[in-house]
């Protein structure tokens, strides 16, 4: 079956249909990851997004159970230059990425000259499309549906992926970290407890007095989707929890913890999406390969104010600020994931770090 | 980190000579080393025994010593430059292990050299197995079970740890060479004692066997602030058990998911920080078995590799140039990523497209080897190929080889193949079994039956799969009237060459071309840019797919394209490369645009730095006309990458591409055999009596009238495919069947043999109204060994003046005559003061480099300038240049490899690569070109001689002089008696037909130095292979001309009587 992904600005591609039928919106974003695309699928951050990989052969070794970012697929819609037929791999089953897609009901365009689409984000910037499997639409009506949906700028998204209630991930460790969740993926909790936390995870509509009750050693400010500026509420717990108890954030919980210190977020012209990025430990000098999720980066200037807070990581491509430190109070955060998955496992040591502040504070 | 200011001066190693598992990558690696450590300001001394590379090119380095690369002679030149480091890890084996064995012998530490990159504890760890097992324990990685033995007892106590099949590795050598895999134990044992003569300190691995698991490699680099990154994961289509050289390789990896690549990369990580690489690249190969994921480690590399090179070319990541940054102290976030020119090298290159990387082989060179892989490579060449699906990047590598082979179609194999027969070409080991994996699935053989035979993964058998079913989609829809726009479209997706498609459709191919553009539209370019297109690549490096938007941007400049060689294979090589490399520097010195196409992944010619722009594709009409299309070159160049672009001359020439340089209307008089002989008689020249047959009758009767010997060939074929020298009727039919089925449709040549006469060889180059002399050199072996296997001598050695001048004057004359703009080659024969034209290539030749380097003239480049329009006294090149030394190549050959084949020369080419000696003295040149080719000749000890009736007057000359200088001489019955008879002591030893103990006992014993053997005639070639055999597997010098036998006597006197003297070629040229 045919299908097209419409831009808003009214660049159109031809492909094939992939997954669900049906028709779809979202911001475009292309992931530069040459394997791990069920842990993309999977992971909550591609809320609202529509995610095109840039490795044109997906779907190569099916889907396992256990390489799950989260409970379902959060994201709007995916674009593949060529769907895999088969599925080759000891652990997973014969699922294929199309069946895999269709049963999740998510509707997503495979022959499609992913490169182009590429180039077009990269110069044009990250913009809204549809994707659609129906021809009832013409090229011009698909165009206008994608101007007018929703655009991430103040969106919140948080809602739509965490969980309502609080979960006990791990219920033994030397430390018991709560981890405060903006749309966590599975595994910063599998890195927590790996680490030897007791993992508890409370929703983003807890405050901050709800977290402190229960007596945490540590909070992790998690990943999520959308625009950081948008989770207010996110927000003042944040400011509620710094000093009170050490605090580790990630991506969004990077962004928060800026936002929450004085600081300001800005959207990337297309983001930084991939497995590749060079990042420096400006406290070392030493470069590591990280995996990187992010649409939106914490201004540096806007925190060059505060002489309690530092800047400890760059980004090598752009000289993005990748993460922050308080001087005084125990909390750091950093805007990349360190705990991978997919992707390179070079940062993983700010788990550690994390232990080593609640083990000093 | 800045660079460290302790180096000043940096000695190279080089990979010397190309040999199977050693080609051209190494000058691809050591030419960016030394461009980009010289730019740094660092004084580069270079050695390098192999002539053919860009890397010895005068301009590359202060100090080019083209020498042999011995311990010996490189510490003779350490002595003499003191170089304050030493960078050893690009040079490929050859290299790590000279810089090994000076550490070790301590010559490192006398002069104060410093190891850059490793160190030798970095290599032994590295390299010895035990070390590395240990080191890998340390990490809690796995290596396959194994031991090591030094005697056939301890290999016969380790088999019951390792089990069958088990594999039988010698230790320090490179390629695999002698490596096996033995299934019971009378194989085993065999394989023990030929690993044990094969390591140069006979030691071997007996390991355990993973065959049939996946196999996979990793490019990691690393500097010395600790920064590590992998550069390229690359999976192997065949499986374990199959040399990684010999197998198709894809890159990035297909079939893990991103929890074991990481698991892969953390390994490759922890291996590379525990042997202590400290700065530049390694290559780790990893085995997963594919029922339940257990990863063990194969091999690590502490050094730039054949992969590296690969991986080089498939991300755009210039391994070497970065490691060379590595180090002399750089970290790899000080370094520019070359491509996007704004983002670090300190990344991880992330691909979007496929690369498959195919082997090329030429088994039917070496009949007496079977056609089949193991884990010791026997491959010669590769070719690379870029697409958005595997798919695409497969059918694209298939018509990159230049096998005569265009698609999966079963037209390539038997058409009467059976069904059992199918299977077990599956389970086997052909080079072939992609094409009956293809008829397996054309047969409906599930994909997994065709995996438990083969062990291929399901995934890339699907993907053929997909392939067959849609050849077998547009065979059933038969008319391309009925062909729909989308499904032809789908078809060049796919990868489907119009050549293929146009015989599916009954259309030449011209006709399909026009209507599938009509149908489909043309292919569009894309950029090979390190980063999924995330950032602007400034450097075009493109290659084709049939997608939406295309980054090819054409520019409105003067540009002229090169067509390169395509794979290497034996009879095309590094030397034509190094050709269309001069050319794309001559263009860059006259400004005009230079484009580049090719598909070797080895060569400097695709390195993205070499021209304006690069397209990495098949040299076939199709690729090269879809460029063409698009850049609207000026002109294209066809006669610098060997046979492979000349083929291409006229097609593109009749589709209207303006081919520049001598007209392919000139190449044709000298290639066309009728056109030819009016040619020769319209000046008044000769050549050897000659005519055309196309079967046994007709070649009977023309054999009566020339009379034996005969030389018979068949026409049309590269590097003296099937030609032999036939002595008399009884060998007359088997040789013209071969040459018949060698070239089905073409005539065979029958020439009068001229026995015993010099051959010359000559390069000129002419601009159209004047012809230069570039050199002549006289071939050391007599006529009838072909000229790339033959050694030779710039200038000739036996030739009188007035000789050479007439040599000279025709070869101007042919020249002139044919309007040669550029390059041309004329091999001539002297007989009895008679000179004879043997053949004419108004084209570049193999000899080129080898020429240009002893001049000190780059006579390619200059070519390629007359190409363009300029004349020879616009070039100040209009005078032949004599230099008072001598150079002598000598050819390499790679008879280890296929045992089984005989070592005797003949006309057709057998050599890999060769090398370069060069002395004020001839006998020196030659000494150090047999040093150079692994042949170190004795000045003292036992020879060997047993030459056929012919030869033994001559033979007498040469064993009286060995008898002088000492050696003890043996000799066979008919030789002996002609010795003693002209009072040279000699004694008698048997034949190996006589009895025992005989010659080749003595020589398993070792009481052999030095053999003379030559022969004539097919009983005794049979009778005297074993010698020739053992010998080799013995590395005992021997020579089988006696031309080659006068020219070791002189060697061994000037080794006798002189020191060998090392000299950079920059004083040569002074």
């Amino acid at each position: 079956m045919q299908a097209r992904i419409a831009f808003e600005d009214g660049f159109i591609l031809t492909g094939r249909s992939l997954g669900a039928v049906g028709t779809t919106t979202g911001e475009v974003v292309f992931n530069t990851s040459m394997t791990g695309y069920q842990e993309v699928l999977t992971d909550p951050s591609y809320a609202g997004q529509i995610v095109s990989m840039t490795y044109p052969l997906i779907g190569n070794y099916g889907v396992a159970a256990e390489d799950a970012e989260s409970r379902k697929l959060f994201l709007s819609g995916f674009v593949v230059r060529e769907a895999s037929k088969i599925v080759s791999n000891w652990r997973t089953g014969s699922l294929t990425l199309h069946e895999y897609l269709e049963k999740n009901n998510i509707v997503a365009i495979e022959g499609v000259d992913t490169r182009a689409l590429t180039r077009h984000i990269r110069d044009a910037g990250a913009m809204n499309a549809v994707i659609t499997t129906e021809s009832r639409y013409s090229d011009q009506e698909l165009v206008a549906l994608a101007a007018d949906s929703q655009h991430l700028e103040g969106l919140d998204l948080v809602k739509e992926v965490i969980y309502s209630e609080p979960q006990q991930w791990c219920d033994e460790g030397k430390y018991h970290v709560v981890v405060y969740d903006c749309g966590v993926k599975y595994n910063i909790l599998r890195q927590l407890a790996q680490v030897g936390c007791k993992v508890t995870v409370m929703p983003a509509t807890a405050t901050a007095a709800e977290i402190l009750a229960v007596k945490p050693d540590g909070v992790m400010l998690s990943n999520g989707p959308g625009d950081p500026a948008a989770v207010s509420y996110a927000i003042e717990t944040t400011k509620g929890l710094i000093g009170k108890v050490p605090l580790f954030g990630i991506c969004l919980g990077h962004q928060m913890l800026g936002l929450a210190l004085g600081g300001t977020t800005y959207k990337l012209k297309f983001g930084h999406h991939g497995g590749n990025h060079p990042v420096k430990d400006l406290a070392t000098d030493r470069v590591m390969i990280t995996v990187q999720n992010h649409g939106f980066c914490v201004d540096p200037d806007s925190l060059g104010g505060d002489v309690n807070v530092e800047i400890t990581h760059l980004n090598l491509n752009d000289q993005t600020c990748e993460g922050i430190n308080h001087k005084h109070i125990p909390a750091f955060s950093v805007q990349f994931h360190p705990e991978a998955a997919p992707g390179p496992h070079d940062a993983q040591y700010m788990f550690k770090r994390f232990c080593e502040m609640m083990e000093n504070n | 980190m800045p660079r460290r200011t302790d180096i000043k001066k940096i000695l190279i190693i080089g990979s010397g000579p190309i040999v199977i598992g050693q080609a051209c990558e190494f000058d691809y690696s050591g030419a960016q080393a030394c461009k980009v450590l010289k730019s740094e300001g660092f004084e580069i001394v270079l050695i390098n025994s192999n002539p053919a590379t860009i890397m010895t090119d005068p301009e590359l380095a202060d100090k080019t010593y083209i020498e042999p690369i011995t311990p010996e002679i490189v510490a003779k030149i350490i002595e003499k430059e003191r170089p304050d480091s030493l960078l050893p890890t690009l040079g490929g084996q050859t290299g790590l292990n000279t810089a090994v064995a000076l550490a070790e012998s301590g010559v490192l530490d006398k002069f104060n050299v410093r190891m850059l990159g490793a160190n030798l504890e970095t290599i032994r760890k590295a390299e010895e197995r035990d070390l590395f097992k240990e080191a890998m324990a340390k990490i809690g990685l796995e290596v396959p079970k194994s031991g090591f033995a030094h005697t056939w007892t301890e290999a016969e106590a380790l088999i019951d740890l390792v089990g069958f099949p088990a594999i039988i590795r010698p230790s320090y050598t490179m390629g695999g060479s002698g490596g096996n895999v033995a299934y019971n134990l009378e194989e085993y044992k065999q394989c023990v004692q030929w690993g044990l003569a094969q390591s140069p300190n006979s030691q071997i691995l007996v390991e355990e066997s993973a065959l049939g698991w996946k196999e996979y490699e990793l490019e990691v680099m690393r500097d010395r602030n600790d920064n590590v990154c992998i550069v390229c994961p690359i999976e192997n289509f065949d499986p374990m058990g199959i040399h990684t050289g010999d197998s198709i390789t894809v890159a990035p990896a297909q079939t893990l998911t991103d929890r074991e690549y990481q698991i892969m990369r953390d390994a490759a990580i922890a291996i590379i920080r525990i042997i202590g690489v400290e700065t530049g690249g390694c290559n780790i190969q990893f085995a997963v078995n594919p029922e339940n994921g257990r990863l063990v480690v194969i091999e690590m590399n502490p050094r730039v590799s054949r992969s590296s090179a690969l991986a080089s070319k498939a991300t755009g990541f210039p391994i070497a140039k970065i490691a060379s940054l590595l180090a002399v102290g750089y970290t790899l976030d000080e370094i520019q990523n070359d491509i996007t020119k704004e983002t670090p090298a300190c990344f991880e290159p992330t691909i979007d497209y496929c690369v498959v990387k195919f082997p090329r082989f030429t088994f039917e060179k070496f009949p007496g080897t079977k056609a089949e892989l193991t884990v010791q490579m026997k491959s010669v060449g590769e070719a690379m190929s870029i697409g958005r699906t595997f798919k695409e990047a497969l059918h694209k590598a298939v018509r990159s080889l230049e096998i005569d082979r265009y698609s999966l179609d079963n037209k390539y194999i038997d058409a009467d193949l059976s069904e059992t027969q199918l299977r077990t070409k599956l389970m086997g080991r052909g080079w072939d079994k992609l094409w009956y994996v293809a008829e397996a699935l054309r047969r409906n053989i599930s994909i997994d039956e065709i995996y438990s035979l083969t062990k291929i993964d399901p995934w890339f058998l699907s993907n053929v799969k997909e392939m067959i079913d849609l050849e077998t989609e547009l065979k059933q829809v038969g008319s391309l009237k009925n062909i729909s726009a989308e499904l032809m479209r789908q078809t060049k997706e796919f990868g489907f060459s119009d050549k293929y498609l146009a015989t599916i459709f009954g259309l030449d191919e011209t006709d399909f071309r026009a209507k599938r553009r009509e149908l489909a539209g043309s292919c569009v370019y894309k950029m090979v840019d390190t980063c999924g297109a995330e950032f602007a690549a400034a450097t075009p490096y493109l290659y084709s797919t049939y997608e939406v938007e295309c980054e090819a941007n054409p520019t409105d400049k003067r540009k002229i394209m090169i067509l390169g060689g395509g794979p290497n294979r034996i009879g095309q090589g590094i030397e034509f490369d190094y050709c269309c490399v001069h050319a794309s520097f001559a263009l860059r010195e006259l400004g005009i645009e230079s484009i580049m196409v090719n598909c070797n992944p080895e060569t400097v010619s695709t390195d993205y730095d070499t021209s304006d722009k690069l397209y990495f594709e098949p040299l076939t009409f199709e690729d090269v006309m879809s460029i063409v299309e698009k850049e609207n070159p000026d002109g294209v160049i066809v006669q610098f990458g060997g046979q492979t672009p000349l083929k291409l001359a006229v097609p593109l020439e009749n589709a209207g591409v303006k081919i520049i340089g001598t007209s392919p209307d000139s190449i044709d008089r000298a290639e066309d055999r009728k056109r030819f002989k009016q040619l020769i008689d319209k000046l008044n020249l000769k050549q050897p009596p000659s005519d055309t047959a196309r079967s046994y009758e007709e070649t009977l009767v023309i054999a009566d009238q020339l009379d034996y010997p005969l030389l018979i060939r068949p026409s049309f074929v590269l590097g003296g495919r099937a030609m032999e020298i036939v002595y008399d009727e009884s060998s007359l039919k088997a040789c013209v069947e071969n040459a018949i089925a060698a070239s089905p449709d073409h005539p065979i040549l029958i020439d009068k043999f001229l026995g015993d006469a010099v051959e010359l060889d000559v390069d000129a180059i002419c601009d159209g109204e004047m012809a230069v002399i570039g050199g002549i050199m006289e071939h050391i072996e007599q006529a009838g060994v072909h000229s790339g296997d033959s050694a030779c001598s710039l200038p000739p050695v036996s030739i009188g003046q007035k000789l050479i001048d007439e040599i000279s004057r025709q070869a101007k004359m042919l020249a002139l005559e044919l309007q040669v703009r550029g390059l041309i080659n004329i091999q001539f024969a002297i007989k009895d003061d008679e000179i004879y034209i043997l053949e004419v290539n108004p084209r570049a030749s193999r000899t080129i480099p080898f020429v240009s380097k002893s001049i000190g003239y780059p006579l390619a480049k200059l070519a390629a300038k007359i190409m363009t329009g300029k004349t020879l006294p616009q070039l100040g090149f209009t005078q032949q240049v004599q230099r008072d030394y001598y150079t002598v190549k000598e050819a390499v050959f790679p008879f280890l490899k296929f045992p089984g084949t005989d070592t005797l020369l003949g006309p057709e080419m057998l050599s890999t690569g060769e090398v370069m000696g060069i002395s004020d003295d001839f006998g020196m040149a030659f000494a150090k070109s047999q040093m150079a080719a692994g042949n170190t000749l004795p000045t003292a000890g036992t020879v060997f001689i047993s030459v056929n009736d012919d030869d033994k007057q001559k033979a007498v000359v040469s064993a009286r002089k060995l008898h002088e200088m000492g050696f003890k001489i043996l000799a066979t019955k008919g030789t002996c008696i002609e010795l003693i008879r002209n009072n040279i002591p000699s004694e008698f030893v048997l034949k190996i037909t006589e009895g025992r103990p005989n010659i080749v006992d003595r020589i398993i014993n070792m009481e052999i130095d030095l053999i003379i053997n030559t022969t004539i005639g097919k009983q005794s070639i049979v009778d005297s292979f074993s010698i020739r055999r053992t010998a080799l597997d013995k590395g005992i010098p021997y020579v089988t001309t006696i031309r080659g036998a006068e020219a070791v006597c002189q060697a061994i006197q000037s080794l006798n009587s002189k020191t060998i003297e090392v000299c950079p070629i920059q004083h040569f040229y002074q």
